[in-house]
């Protein structure tokens, strides 16, 4: 039961994309077709389930004051796997993703899962949550991509689905969609989380937020 | 001359880091929402930037490519850039200590800043010269420097609209950076 508490946080109450905000540039940058969004999570899941368990494993061996440069090393070594691995059997792939590949190494949420979860929590929780995390950031690439192909392409994995509907608008695979289309759904996550507990918004969440004194300058 | 300008003005508009290559997201939402401390946090970075530039292609050139250690280049990076950060950290606070007290909280933050470690990758993969990738490194800090200033302006003018409530904090913030990047879009072959 545990166990699947903590896979199933990473997806939806903590997804770390869309509620934690972190790794932010490869969310923005490699999600112009649905294909490619779902290929750098997965790239990011590997790095993030090997760098979890390698933690969690160590994590009495690691002295406290070199942990940072300890994890971050771990982690450049899983993302140089990943890299051979890509290069080896799916150059294509690999060809796309281009230096969002190396640089995971600096992915925000990868560090954060280490320092916040990995490095105080036996392996099997750790693999949990490196999964769960790691498909939360998959999914959330993943819609990026989605919403991001359909509009500015017309198509969905490469399948033409607007033939006759509307002529895409191009903006939105080049950069500036990419702002706008993560814009637009954190909106919508918003909107959807806050309905119905619309009262506890700001119980719940301990990030700053513009909401914060709003209220005492309005009443 | 003429090379120089085409190189640092490229970075800064056309490939506009934040804004076009997508390297550097974190802070520059992070950090954007007082003017001052975008000022202080685009200085280390152009800092840092600049000197990784150097110190990694000199490592990549003199070390990796001789014993052709290349697909080490990521583990080495990072580290370079980790211990550099330190290094710039230790002497700053013992000889500039005005410089240090302006720059030094933003400085550990730069570590896992990707436009630093984009920088570097992109030297390599493209090839650069010693000179150019240096140039590049600091041109590309200049054009954070820009995109980070120019939104924290915007930022501050948007904490007093009247924003609706899902839109509230970041997704209106992300979509004024997209309007902003629709501007440097304007900057596509420039040169």
């Amino acid at each position: 039961m545990n166990m699947l508490r903590i896979f199933t946080t990473g997806i939806i109450k903590e997804n770390p994309t869309l509620k934690l905000v972190l790794g932010m540039c490869p969310a923005l940058a490699v999600t112009t077709t649905a294909k490619n969004g779902v290929g750098m999570g997965i790239a990011a899941t590997f790095v993030l389930l090997g760098s979890n368990v390698v933690i969690s494993l160590l994590r009495k061996f690691i002295p406290g004051k070199v942990r940072i440069p300890a994890f971050i090393t771990i982690i450049a070594g899983f993302v140089t796997v990943v890299q051979l691995l890509l290069k080896a059997y799916l150059p294509s792939l690999d060809r796309e993703l281009g230096i969002f590949i190396p640089l995971i190494v600096v992915n925000c949420i990868i560090l954060a899962r280490a320092e916040i979860f990995a490095s105080n929590n036996p392996v099997h929780y750790s693999v949990m949550d490196g999964l769960g995390m790691g498909l939360g950031f998959t999914f959330a690439l993943f819609t990026i991509g989605s919403v991001r192909e359909f509009f500015g392409n017309g198509t969905w994995f490469g399948i033409t689905l607007t033939k006759n509907l509307f002529s895409p608008a191009i903006i939105m695979i080049l950069p500036p969609g990419g702002f706008l289309a993560f814009g637009f759904i954190m909106a919508i996550m918003n909107k959807l989380t806050n309905y119905g507990i619309r009262n506890k918004t700001c119980a719940t969440c301990d990030l700053e937020c513009a909401n914060a004194g709003k209220k005492e300058a309005a009443s | 001359m003429r090379e120089i300008i085409v190189i640092i003005m490229g970075a800064i508009l056309v490939e506009n880091f934040v804004l076009s290559k997508f390297l550097g997201i974190c802070p520059f939402l992070g950090i954007s929402k007082k003017l001052g401390n975008a000022v202080g946090m685009s200085g280390a970075v152009v800092f840092v930037m600049t000197a990784a530039s150097a110190v990694t292609w000199l490592i990549n050139d003199l070390l990796l490519l001789k014993y052709n250690l290349d697909y080490l280049q990521t583990v080495a990076f990072i580290l370079v850039i980790a211990s550099l950060v330190q290094f710039v950290e230790i002497i700053l606070k013992k000889f500039v200590p005005p410089l240090y007290k302006a720059l030094g909280i933003y400085l550990p933050l730069i570590t896992t800043n990707c436009a630093v470690l984009g920088a570097v990758l992109l030297n390599m993969e493209r090839e650069y010269t010693f000179g150019r990738a240096v140039l590049f490194g600091f041109g590309g800090g200049l054009g954070f420097t820009l995109a980070l200033i120019l939104f924290a302006g915007i930022r501050e003018k948007l904490e007093n609209c009247n924003v609706p409530h899902a839109f509230r904090g970041l997704p209106i913030s992300l979509i004024a950076a997209a309007l902003v990047s629709v501007a440097f879009f304007g900057f596509q072959g420039l040169f």
